[in-house]
């Protein structure tokens, strides 16, 4: 294999031609795998995560339904549990609130109220994140809100690199798994990503595990940790702190659930000052939770912890309003400054 | 009903076979029988007062007495392959269905050995050996159920997806949006609405525009029928030819029952909103004497329906016993069943490259 050659992969991708490659390759190797979803056959997702798919697949395979996410969603854990591997597509993840019965009380609750008898291997895509004005019903990342939930795994990917290999899992994963991608990130024409997450891609099928953060930046001083779009924005940020001596370390969760603890962890072990960044609202949400994680386990580790998210307010629509709520590199660099001795 | 379709009953009734009407009279005896006996172990240790957590068998129940005939009209129809997604009130389904009576009787007094290793309880019983499911949010089984009939059209087989619901789901949106997918792509799925006249406390006047569930589906394009009388034949009749569209390709179909609830919503329902009257005439209308009746007209005798009876009866007392018998699950069983991949899902190993320009 490739790999094993250590050839270095210079075929970049954005990523949602890594999502839709990882697709089309586990659509060719099994037949059970289907793609349902609102504007996914011609127009090929809003968000690009079926770019010509209907042309090798056909409308069987790749299959826009009825706007309904209560009916295609819960169709889909019906097919899962006869043994199909679904992929159902809820265009905005702000649209969970007209299914969340089919997504909190069947597809998560199943495998466990069945005590194993029956299992839903599905995987739910949704677009997430704001910065592009869309306001209050159609910016939301919601990750706090499908990781509370016990019985789905729940998978945020930065790079297209990431990308890929977390598909590939979650499509073969026996379990229901809740994929979220970062609009921003994808790389569609009308709406510019940032440098970073088109990547070298692997043109071979891979497997990401679940559970497993990633260090994008090594750094000494400070523990960053974030997810989805919000790794990049800490990157810049750290770019620039490198300039004023402050040497930070960002940790990309990758998936909220499972959720990498013992990463983080080391990283706090070493840094002693962690700084918590995510685009969900702060209440509740991923930022306590990650600061709840390393305090628990031991309160000495930490000497100082800050968290950035969105405040507990519906997303504004004018930009000046947006871009004061939602982080950007500035609010993580204040962040981490204030971490500082 | 119109007239034509009382006469096409009537020319039915004649071809169903009476080794076919002993059949539907064991199971839905069966269920009869199954229903009483659980309120008489579930109301043990409850009283007096009422403690609803105490007892054997702890938690809600609800039960099905006086619906039998919707069950086993349509479930004789039904292959193993067959889906059959239940609502809240499940045990009648089941058991016509062809679950396992034993281990579902064990999840019922939350046993290890139950459906669901005591997980899940009346309202949560899988048996993916014959493909039911139950599920207790007012028709939220019924998209799951046309999951099942988008199944079986994509793998090109002849099976069904069948969502039982109550009248009072007819107007919840899990039900009109599944009827209009299942539509859309001329799905293979059947939906059984059973009309006990009741949701809770609700009579259907009150909360449904149409007094006829079935007629939900002529916006939907699909054909519509409901059964007037609580015959376990008029249901045989109108299922068949219902999950024979469906196996032949020539899409859905809504079928509206009237049956009959002969008991609480669920055990320790005071029924203060129901009449005295109303509650004897359901009692009255009883699709079980209704069939034993036909029966006794086919010739069978006193003698066959108590053998019949007392043979659903010992199976239902067995199933009691086994489940009285098995073991209560350990405190620590809790926390299983969360996945049945590990968490890492298929993999928990990172995969090697390396990538132009870092992964930073």
């Amino acid at each position: 294999m490739a790999q094993q050659q250590r050839q270095t992969v210079e075929r970049t991708r954005t990523m949602s031609d890594a999502m839709v490659e990882a697709i089309a390759t586990e659509m060719r190797e099994n037949e059970e795998v289907f793609y349902m979803g609102e504007d996914v056959a011609d127009y090929g997702g809003i968000f690009d995560s079926t770019e010509g798919l209907l042309e090798e697949f056909g409308r069987d395979r790749i299959m826009d339904v009825p706007i309904s996410e209560t009916s295609y969603i819960g169709a889909a854990v019906g097919a899962a549990q006869e043994g199909m591997r679904p992929i159902a597509e809820l265009m905005f993840v702000d649209f969970f609130g007209v299914a969340m019965d089919q997504i909190y009380n069947q597809m998560a609750k199943n495998t466990y109220m069945s005590g194993g008898a029956v299992n839903v291997p599905m995987v739910l895509t949704a677009a997430v994140g704001g910065t592009y004005n869309d306001a209050a019903q159609h910016s939301q990342t919601l990750y706090g809100t499908f990781a509370h939930v016990p019985g789905m795994k729940v998978v945020v990917p930065s790079t297209a690199y990431d990308a890929k290999g977390l598909m590939h899992n979650a499509i073969r994963d026996d379990d229901p798994v809740a994929y979220m991608f970062h609009k921003r990130l994808m790389g569609i024409g009308w709406l510019p990503a940032p440098d970073g997450p088109k990547t070298a891609v692997p043109e071979t099928e891979y497997t990401i595990p679940f559970g497993s953060a990633d260090v994008k930046r090594e750094g000494d001083d400070v523990t960053v940790v974030t997810l989805g779009l919000h790794v990049h924005r800490a990157l810049d940020a750290a770019e620039r702190l490198a300039e004023e001596g402050i040497d930070v370390e960002v940790i990309d969760l990758r998936s909220l659930v499972p959720l990498d603890e013992e990463t983080i962890r080391e990283s706090v072990d070493k840094t002693g000052r962690l700084v918590a960044v995510d685009e969900d609202y702060q209440s509740f949400g991923v930022t306590g939770e990650v600061i709840t994680r390393v305090v628990e386990d031991d309160p000495g580790s930490v000497e100082a912890v800050e968290r950035v998210a969105i405040p507990d307010i519906p997303i504004p629509y004018a930009r000046p309003m947006e871009n004061e709520v939602v982080p950007d590199s500035e609010d993580i660099q204040e962040a981490i400054r204030a971490t500082e001795p | 009903m119109s007239d034509s379709n009382q006469q096409r009953l009537g020319g039915f009734m004649t071809s169903v076979s009476t080794t076919q009407m002993k059949s539907f009279y064991e199971d839905m005896v069966t269920a009869r029988v199954y229903e009483e006996r659980l309120q008489e172990e579930y109301m043990e240790g409850k009283t007096p007062g009422f403690d609803i957590s105490a007892g054997q068998i702890p938690g809600e129940l609800h039960l099905a007495a006086g619906q039998e005939a919707a069950a086993v009209g349509v479930c004789h129809h039904l292959r193993d392959e067959d889906t059959v997604t239940a609502p809240h009130r499940p045990h009648h389904i089941a058991i016509a269905k062809g679950v396992d009576l034993k281990r579902m009787t064990a999840e019922i007094f939350g046993r290890e050995t139950g459906l669901s290793s005591g997980k899940g309880g009346h309202m949560h019983l899988f048996d993916p050996d014959v493909n039911f499911a139950c599920s207790g949010i007012i028709a939220e089984g019924v998209p799951p159920a046309v999951g099942a009939g988008l199944t079986a059209q994509k793998r090109n087989e002849d099976s069904v997806g069948v969502a039982f619901l109550g009248e009072g789901a007819i107007s919840q949106g899990a039900f009109l949006e599944s009827l209009n997918f299942a539509s859309v792509h001329d799905m293979p799925v059947v939906f059984i609405i059973e009309d006990n006249d009741w949701a809770i406390s609700m009579p259907k006047e009150r909360v449904a525009d149409s007094q006829d569930g079935s007629r939900r589906a002529d916006g939907f394009d699909m054909p519509g029928i409901r059964v007037d009388q609580d015959d376990v034949l008029a249901v045989s009749e109108a299922a068949r030819e219902a999950v024979g569209r469906a196996r032949d390709g020539n899409g859905p179909t809504v079928i509206e029952v009237q049956v009959h609830r002969r008991m609480g919503h669920f055990m320790g329902d005071p029924e203060t909103y129901r009449s005295e009257a109303d509650q004897e005439a359901h009692r009255r209308r009883d699709s079980i004497e209704r069939l034993a009746a036909d029966l006794r007209s086919h010739g069978v005798d006193d003698e066959t329906l108590a053998e019949i009876r007392e043979r659903a009866e010992s199976r239902v007392e067995e199933a009691i016993e086994w489940a009285k018998d098995q073991p209560k699950p350990d405190p620590e069983d809790a926390y299983d069943d969360m996945w049945v991949n590990p968490p890492s899902g298929v993999t928990d190993t990172e995969p090697n490259f390396d990538l132009a320009g870092g992964d930073d």
